[in-house]
C-alpha cells in the first residue's frame, strides 16, 4: 500500500513547475528594472517606488478597495436575509430556490455581465454606479449560497432551547443564529472580496473604460503597453494587500467563534 | 403575523430571483430584435442568429472553449485522481505541502495567476496559443478536482484495499477494483466542477492565449467595444445550451427513479 504513494510525485514536479514557477516569476519581474531577462537580473525597488511615487496608482488601489469592501457589505446585507428567508423554507421549496440562485451562475460571467449593457441604457447611472450593479449582480449568488449553507447546518433543537429559556424571537437570532452563520458571512466574503477587487472585465464591460480599478490597471501594463515589470509590481502589491484582508478576515472568525465558546 | 412576514419574505425572494434573471431574459429577448438598437425591440427577426453561425470567428471560438474544456476536464480528473489516490497513502507533511501549494491559485486572484503563467510561458520562449492555455486550464483545474476527491479519500476504510491486495490482486486491480469504485462521486463531482471551470473561464485565457485563438468569453470581451448585436445571439446561444443540459441533469434522475418505483411495484 505504501508504494501507492508514489502516485503522487508527477504531480510534486508539475505543482513546482506550473504553479510555484509562475508565482516566483511574477516577484522576479517584480523586483527587476525592465527589459531584464532571467539572465541578466538586476535587482530594483524601482517598480514600487514608481507606484507609490505617482498619486495615481495608490488612488486606483484605494478604489478598488473601497469599491471591493462597498460590494460585499451590500453582498452581506441583500444576501443574509436571502439566505435566512430560504433556509426557513420547506424542504422541497429549498431545493428549488438554490437551484433557481444556482442556475444563472452556469452562464459565463462575462456573457451576464454583458447583459447588463442593454439593460442599464434605460437608467441614467455614473459609471461608478453601474460598476456596483454589475459587481453586486456577479458575485451575490456566492454570499447568498455561503449564508444558506451556514444557516441549514444550524440545528433547530438549539432555536426551541433558547425559546425555551426565555429568549424572545429577536433575541434567539442574536444569540444563537447569528453567531452560528457567521463562519457563512465569512467565507461569503472571501468568495466576494477577493474577484471585487481584482476585477476588471466588470469596471471595462459597464464603466465604459472611464473607470479604472486595480485589475484594469495590471491589464494595461501586461496587454497593451507591454511593461511586465511594473505589472508585476502591481500585482505583487495586490496580492499582499489581499492575503492581509484575508487573514485579518480569518482571524475575526476566529475571536468570534472563541467567544461563542 | 406570520402570515404577514411570509408574504414579504416572499416577495424579496422574487425581487431578488427578477434580479438575477432579468438581464438573462432581456439578451434573450434582444437576440430576436431586427434592429442593431439594445435598448428598441423594433421587431422579431432571426438575422443575429445568421450572422452568429455564418460568423467563423465565432465558430472557432465555440470550438476552441469546447476542446479545452474537455482535455481540461479529462487530463485534469486523471491527474488529480491518481495524485490524490498517491498523497492518502503518503506521509502527512507531504499532503500538507501539497494542499498548500494548491491553496495558491485557488486563493489567489484570478488574474495574478494569470500572470504567473504568461510570465512563465514567454519566459520559456513559449509561443502562446492553445496549448498554453490547455496546460493552463489543466493546472488550475487540478486542484479543485483534487478538493473534491480528497475528503471520499479520507473515509475509506484502508483495510479493503489491503484485502483485496493480501487476496491477490496486483495493486492495479485493487486501485481499479476497489478504490476507484468507492470514490466515484467525488470523481465525478470534480470532473463537473473543473468542465465549468474551464468553460467559464476568461481571465487566465485571456493572458495564456496567443494571436487568433480566443475561447467564447475572450471574443465577448473584445467585440463588445462596439454595439455588436451577434454577441447577443451568441449569449441566448449559451443560454439555451445550459438551460437545457440542466433540464436533462435534473429530470433524468427524476423520470429515472420513477420508473425504478414503478418497476418496484411491477415485480
Amino acid at each position: 500500500m505504501k508504494g501507492f504513494s508514489k502516485m503522487a510525485y508527477p504531480y510534486i514536479v508539475w505543482m513546482v513547475i506550473m504553479i510555484i514557477l509562475p508565482m516566483l516569476m511574477i516577484v522576479f519581474y517584480a523586483f527587476s528594472k525592465s527589459g531584464n531577462d532571467v539572465l541578466t537580473f538586476q535587482f530594483t525597488f524601482q517598480n514600487f517606488v514608481r507606484f507609490f511615487e505617482d498619486s495615481v496608482f495608490p488612488n486606483v488601489l484605494w478604489r478598488s478597495l473601497k469599491m471591493a469592501v462597498a460590494t460585499t457589505v451590500i453582498c452581506i446585507a441583500l444576501g443574509y436575509p436571502c439566505g435566512y428567508i430560504i433556509a426557513k423554507l420547506k424542504g422541497n421549496n429549498q431545493a428549488i430556490m438554490i437551484l433557481l440562485i444556482t442556475l444563472p451562475m452556469w452562464i459565463n460571467m462575462l456573457v451576464r455581465t454583458y447583459a447588463w449593457r442593454g439593460l442599464l441604457g434605460y437608467v441614467e447611472l455614473s459609471s461608478e454606479a453601474r460598476v456596483y450593479v454589475g459587481m453586486v449582480y456577479n458575485f451575490l449568488p456566492f454570499m447568498i449560497l455561503e449564508i444558506y449553507t451556514a444557516l441549514s447546518k444550524i440545528d433547530p433543537a438549539l432555536l426551541v432551547a433558547a425559546r425555551d429559556l426565555g429568549a424572545n424571537d429577536f433575541q434567539a437570532f442574536l444569540k444563537v443564529t447569528l453567531p452560528l452563520s457567521l463562519s457563512g458571512v465569512v467565507s461569503g466574503i472571501t468568495l466576494v472580496f477577493l474577484p471585487a477587487v481584482s476585477s476588471f472585465f466588470i469596471p471595462k464591460l459597464l464603466g465604459g473604460g472611464q473607470y479604472v480599478l486595480i485589475g484594469n490597471l495590471i491589464e494595461d501594463y501586461f496587454i497593451t503597453s507591454g511593461d511586465w515589470n511594473f505589472g508585476s509590481a502591481i500585482s505583487f502589491i495586490m496580492a499582499i494587500i489581499i492575503l492581509i484582508s484575508m487573514y485579518v478576515t480569518r482571524k475575526l472568525d476566529r475571536t468570534a467563534k472563541e467567544d461563542e465558546i | 403575523m406570520e402570515k404577514k412576514t411570509k408574504l414579504h419574505e416572499k416577495i424579496y425572494l422574487i425581487l431578488i430571483l427578477f434580479f438575477f434573471y432579468l438581464p438573462i431574459f432581456y439578451v434573450v429577448f434582444f437576440s430576436f430584435n431586427s434592429s442593431k438598437s439594445l435598448t428598441r425591440f423594433t421587431g422579431f427577426s432571426l438575422q443575429w442568429y445568421e450572422k452568429m453561425f455564418s460568423n467563423r470567428t465565432i465558430i472557432e471560438a465555440i470550438g476552441y472553449t469546447v476542446a479545452c474544456a474537455v482535455i481540461a476536464t479529462i487530463v485534469s480528473t486523471i491527474v488529480g485522481t491518481i495524485t490524490a489516490i498517491g498523497l492518502s497513502k503518503s506521509n502527512r507533511i507531504v499532503r500538507e505541502m501539497v494542499s498548500q501549494v494548491n491553496n495558491l491559485p485557488m486563493l489567489n486572484p484570478d488574474i495574478v495567476t494569470a500572470i504567473g503563467f504568461m510570465l512563465f510561458f514567454t519566459s520559456l520562449r513559449i509561443q502562446t496559443g492553445f496549448t498554453t492555455m490547455v496546460l493552463a486550464h489543466i493546472a488550475f483545474c487540478i486542484p479543485y478536482v483534487m478538493l473534491s476527491i480528497m475528503p471520499k479519500l479520507r473515509s475509506l476504510d484502508p483495510n479493503i484495499a489491503e484485502a483485496a491486495l493480501d487476496l491477490g490482486c496486483t495493486p492495479i486491480q485493487a486501485l481499479w477494483k476497489v478504490i476507484i469504485p468507492q470514490i466515484k462521486e467525488g470523481i465525478i463531482a470534480g470532473a463537473l466542477v473543473a468542465f465549468t471551470m474551464s468553460f467559464d473561464d476568461f481571465v487566465i485565457s485571456l493572458f495564456t492565449t496567443g494571436p487568433g485563438v480566443n475561447n467564447i468569453s475572450i471574443y465577448v470581451y473584445s467585440s463588445v467595444k462596439r454595439i455588436n448585436p451577434t454577441i447577443n445571439a451568441l449569449s441566448a446561444l449559451i443560454v439555451y445550451v445550459i438551460t437545457i443540459v440542466l433540464i436533462i441533469i435534473n429530470v433524468v434522475p427524476m423520470i429515472k427513479e420513477r420508473r425504478g418505483k414503478r418497476n418496484e411495484q411491477i415485480s
